[in-house]
This record gives C-alpha cells, sequence and structure tokens, in this order.
C-alpha cells in the first residue's frame, strides 16, 4: 500500500530541484498517493522469466564519424540566456568564499 | 455537399493545384480567414505568421509556374509548438519569419531556436507552407489540452468540450480548416485520441520511423511524430514526407520506406484483422463501443476476416506507461535550469534558483509526472517500480507480436468516450489518465497505429484505431483507407466548417 508522507514528497521535491509551496506538497502527497496505488497492481505480475524492454527497437551503439565538426557560433549559443556576461553565461553564486 | 476550400482534402485541393483551378495564395488565405474567425476562440495556435506565410504562398506559385509539381508544394500546414523552428540567424538575432517554440509552457516563453526540427526540414523541403505553432499539453503531457500554460484549446465539434490532447492545438486546426494538415507527437495516445475527438485521422508510426531530432522530449522510448489528416490518403503522402532514418536521431532506424499512397489499394479481402476482446474496457461509453461495433461489421461485410484475439496484459498497460514516461520525462526535463534558455527565477544561489525556476516555470501536471519519475527511479524503488515496469513493457509487446504473427492487423477503439467537457476531469488525473487506456500500449509496443472517423455519438465523433505490425504502416494505411472509403464518414466537418 503506497502511503506518501510529507517527508517523502519533500525528499523526492528537492532530489528533482523542483520548488512546491505547502499547498503543492499537500495535494502532491494525496495525488500522488493515488496513482501509485493504481500503479502498485503491477506487482501481481509473475515477471520471475522476464528481461525488461528499456527500448522496442534492437540498435546498440548507434556511432558516429569521430569527425570534427564546427560548433553552434558563441552569439547563437548564448541568443537564449536569461543571464548572459559576453561572452559567458552568468549564473548566481555556486560557492560562498570560505565554504 | 462538396466542403468549401479550406476543409477540403490535401490530396483534393492538389488536384485543383495542378488543374490551375486554385493557387497556394487561395488556400493559404482560405487557412488565415480561419484563423481570424476561429482562432483566438479555439485557440488553436500559439504562434502564427500571415504575412510570412503569404509570401511562402507567392513563392509556391511561382514555382509552379516553372514546373515544380512536388506533391505537397503550397500546401499550408501546422506544428505543434513541441517541434523547434528555426527562429536565429547565424549572429544570434531573430530571424524575421522565425517562430517562438514554447512546448505550451511557460519555463520556455520566448524560446527562440537556433536550429529547425527534422520535421520543418522536411516538410520545408517538400514545399509545404508553415502557417504556425499550435497548442499543447505542457511538454505533450495530457489528453485534453487543459494542460497548456497557455490556455485551453475548444473542440470545434462543440466548444464546451476538449479537443482531446496533448496534440489538441492540432487535431482542432485541422477539423477546423485552419490547416490543411497539422503534426503532433505521440508518447501515449497524443495524436490518435485527438483525432478521434475531432474526428480528423492521426497516424503514429512505428517507434524509429520519424526522426526524433528538434522534438522536445517528454519520454524518448515512446515518443513518436506524425500527421493529423482529413483522410487516409492525405496521412500516406504527409507520413512519406516525414519518413526515413536521420542520423542524427540515434533511435531512427535505417530501413527504407515504401511509397505509402500506392500501398492503397483499396482491397482488404483475404485480410485478418484481429479485434482483442481486452479494448472493450469497462467504462467505455456505449455509443463508442456501438459505432466501433458497426465499423467492424462493414470491415466484414469488405471480406475481411474479423477475428476475435486476447491481449491479456493490456489492463497493465496505465500502470506500466506511467511508471516508465514519467521516469524518462524527469530525466528529460532535467534541462530546464534556467541557465542556458528559458526563463529564469533569479535566486541569488545557484541551488536555489534551479529549484525556485522550475517551481515557477512548470505547470502542475509536469510537476506531478516530474515528482512520479523521480520517486520511481530513487533509491530503492528503481526495481520495484522502474524494471517492473519495463519487464511488464515485455510482456505487453511480446502479446502484441503473438497475435500480430496470427493476424494482419488488430482493430480496436482509439478512445473509450468522445470529446468531454472542459474541467470535466481536470482535478482528477486517474480519470484523465483513462482516457489512453486504448492507445498508450501501442507506444509500449512500438508499433503503428492510426485513427480514423467511424461515426458519431451524441453529435461528436468516435474513432477506429487500426493498430499493425513494426514498420508495416502500409497495412494499417491501406485498412483504414478501405474502411474510410465504404463507411461514408470521409466527408464529416464540425459546424464550423463550410462558410
Amino acid at each position: 500500500m503506497a502511503s506518501i508522507t510529507r517527508d517523502d514528497v519533500e525528499h523526492v521535491a528537492h532530489l528533482a530541484r523542483l520548488h512546491l509551496t505547502d499547498d503543492e506538497i499537500d495535494r502532491m502527497q494525496t495525488q500522488l498517493s493515488n496513482i501509485l496505488e493504481a500503479i502498485e497492481t503491477l506487482r501481481d505480475v509473475d515477471t520471475s522469466h522476464v528481461g525488461p524492454t528499456a527500448s522496442v527497437i534492437q540498435l546498440e551503439n548507434v556511432m558516429r564519424e569521430d569527425v570534427a565538426t564546427r560548433p553552434m557560433p558563441r552569439d547563437v549559443t548564448l541568443a537564449n540566456a536569461p543571464l548572459r556576461d559576453d561572452p559567458f553565461l552568468r549564473v548566481p553564486t555556486v560557492l560562498e568564499e570560505g565554504r | 455537399m462538396t466542403p468549401v476550400l479550406a476543409d477540403r482534402t490535401i490530396t483534393e485541393v492538389a488536384a485543383l493545384l495542378r488543374a490551375g483551378e486554385t493557387s497556394s495564395r487561395e488556400l493559404t488565405d482560405a487557412c488565415l480567414a480561419r484563423i481570424e474567425r476561429d482562432g483566438e476562440r479555439l485557440n488553436t495556435f500559439l504562434s502564427t505568421d500571415a504575412d510570412a506565410a503569404r509570401r511562402a504562398a507567392n513563392e509556391a506559385d511561382a514555382a509552379r509556374t516553372r514546373g515544380d509539381d512536388r506533391p505537397l508544394l503550397g500546401i499550408p500546414y501546422a506544428l505543434k509548438d513541441i517541434f523547434v523552428t528555426r527562429a536565429l540567424d547565424r549572429d544570434g538575432r531573430p530571424l524575421a519569419g522565425g517562430f517562438p517554440t514554447t512546448a505550451g509552457s511557460r519555463i520556455l516563453e520566448g524560446y527562440r531556436s537556433p536550429y529547425p526540427s527534422a520535421a520543418q526540414e522536411r516538410l520545408e523541403a517538400a514545399g509545404a507552407i508553415l502557417i504556425g505553432k499550435t497548442n499543447c499539453d505542457e511538454f505533450a503531457m495530457g489528453s485534453s489540452n487543459e494542460n497548456s500554460a497557455y490556455g485551453p484549446v475548444r473542440n470545434p465539434w462543440d466548444e464546451t468540450t476538449v479537443p482531446g490532447g496533448s496534440s489538441g492545438g492540432s487535431s482542432a486546426a485541422v477539423a477546423g480548416g485552419q490547416a490543411f494538415f497539422a503534426l503532433g507527437t505521440d508518447t501515449g495516445g497524443s495524436i490518435r485520441q485527438p483525432a478521434s475527438l475531432t474526428g480528423t485521422v492521426g497516424i503514429k508510426p512505428t517507434y524509429g520511423r520519424v526522426s526524433r531530432y528538434g522534438m522536445i522530449a517528454f519520454a524518448s522510448s515512446l515518443d513518436q511524430a506524425g500527421p493529423f489528416t482529413r483522410s487516409v490518403r492525405d496521412a500516406a503522402l504527409v507520413l512519406g514526407a516525414i519518413s526515413g532514418h536521420d542520423p542524427r536521431d540515434s533511435t531512427s532506424v535505417d530501413r527504407p520506406v515504401p511509397d505509402l499512397a500506392a500501398a492503397l489499394t483499396g482491397e482488404v479481402k483475404g485480410l485478418r484483422l484481429g479485434v482483442p476482446r481486452e479494448y472493450f474496457v469497462a467504462g467505455m461509453e456505449p455509443g463508442v463501443e456501438a459505432s466501433v461495433r458497426a465499423a467492424l461489421d462493414v470491415m466484414r461485410d469488405l471480406g475481411a476476416e474479423i477475428v476475435d484475439v486476447s491481449l491479456p496484459s493490456t489492463d497493465r498497460g496505465l500502470a506500466t506507461y506511467y511508471i516508465i514516461a514519467p521516469a524518462e520525462a524527469s530525466a528529460n526535463l532535467a534541462r530546464y535550469d534556467g541557465v542556458r534558455y528559458g526563463v529564469s527565477a533569479g535566486a541569488d544561489e545557484l541551488w536555489e534558483n534551479y529549484a525556485r525556476t522550475r517551481g515557477a516555470g512548470f505547470g502542475p501536471e509536469v510537476k506531478r509526472r516530474i515528482m512520479l519519475g523521480t520517486y520511481a527511479l530513487s533509491a530503492g524503488y528503481y526495481d520495484a517500480y522502474y524494471v517492473k515496469a519495463q519487464q511488464v513493457r515485455t510482456l505487453i509487446k511480446d502479446e502484441f507480436d503473438a497475435v500480430l504473427s496470427t493476424v494482419d492487423a488488430i482493430l480496436a477503439p482509439t478512445s473509450p468516450n468522445v470529446a468531454f467537457k472542459i474541467g470535466a476531469k481536470a482535478d482528477d488525473p486517474l480519470a484523465m489518465y483513462l482516457n489512453d487506456a486504448c492507445t498508450l500500449p501501442v507506444n509500449i509496443a512500438g508499433l503503428p497505429g492510426i485513427s480514423v472517423p467511424c461515426g458519431l455519438s451524441g453529435g461528436l465523433p468516435v474513432g477506429l484505431q487500426v493498430i499493425g505490425r513494426a514498420f508495416d504502416e502500409a497495412t494499417v494505411l491501406r485498412v483504414a483507407d478501405v474502411y474510410e472509403r465504404a463507411a461514408g464518414f470521409a466527408d464529416l466537418r464540425p459546424p464550423t466548417a463550410n462558410a
């Protein structure tokens, strides 16, 4: 029986780097519990002799020729960035001094 | 009654173009007039560019006078706003006539792609005219188009109902005469279910048949692109134009594409068509079941052998799908971090900025699926959920393969219901997910499937689904075409048509 706690929701939200409001956490707790209950019916299926299918097509290790190609020009790469400091992307503080 | 220009098929208007009885400009103006009249109310498009479309139409007409006779030359079409379209020049400046790409999400508001999707490239090379980008459920997650950050789409058949999803803008645009065809994407039914709910034809090809390059990813082992059209012959024409190997998509399969229009022989005598009993699910609307059963009689009368078959794991499809698809989505959507593109929340610490950006940029259904997928992949649950779902995936695929070794194709309902009221299922994710019970097993197995109109129930369209063997789109189209010609629903148009 899938019963998701508030802590579970907060833990998974942290793993997903997803900020949720208190209301969202409440709703998510109920909805995920309901969905997981429906999903857990799979436990009854006997799969002891069945291999997993990750992809329906039997392609493996599709390689391209090891040839250098011209990358996208820098101005094009940066064009959609919300914050830029040419010729770089700008991001918020990663490591504070002394940390 | 012969439909007016905007409501006719590609096949019909292409003949008129060849005979010099219409022009691409006239076709484009007919679509633009419909968009002008109904587009805002139905909320079908997220972006259009009438001037660019008219310019392209004039060029197509000029090319035709020089002897260019490509089948899609000068035909106006729409792309679901999940296909990226080139919108930047080589210096990174906005390109005139380029469309933004949003995937129906706030997180990509204003995004301008530096490169085109394979779909746009192929259709551009075929001479078709991109008239706009259609509304869709956010990141293609939904069955009603109510999950778009830009508002729901209304169904031209009854504007209080949904057009299906997630490719709801594409289905409504084709049903409503706003484009002669539109591309959608189908991860669990997102082409076939909206086709069913809007009385259009929609085909999801075999996984690997159409390049996913430039198609914003939802669940990479399930996603495929395909057309919405107003006839099966049109679907064959467009599918032929977008199919084929593309080295930029490593899951694109290098197999020759047959002449799909030539596969429409008009003949089903001697074909064995299986009807899986598990697809007539509890909770199916009686009017839908009656229409689909009547379609089986039509096929029997045409000389096909209709046989009862069983796909016992069908009722496991939903649970399997709602582990695999969210798991893949949670990984695919990790890229939306507010750094390289899209909106940023502007928090002053990196990790906090990721979480705030994603919390503000994603809508409720996308958050639900990211959470579900992250949970299923997290430590301690991976084997119980994700590996288990992949094992059941094998069972579902093996059952399809076994049945399809005894029959040439499978006939089934597309959706257990007709179009429902906007808002009716919005607060109940599980009820919404049940809409795709008859379509998502086909994605799990990677097979081709088409929805073709098979009548009305309570004045709203019903779809018949034809499912085939891997890479045998030819038989799927052939069966659907024979049915369409015999059944008398090919000229079904919504109340917005013929004016």
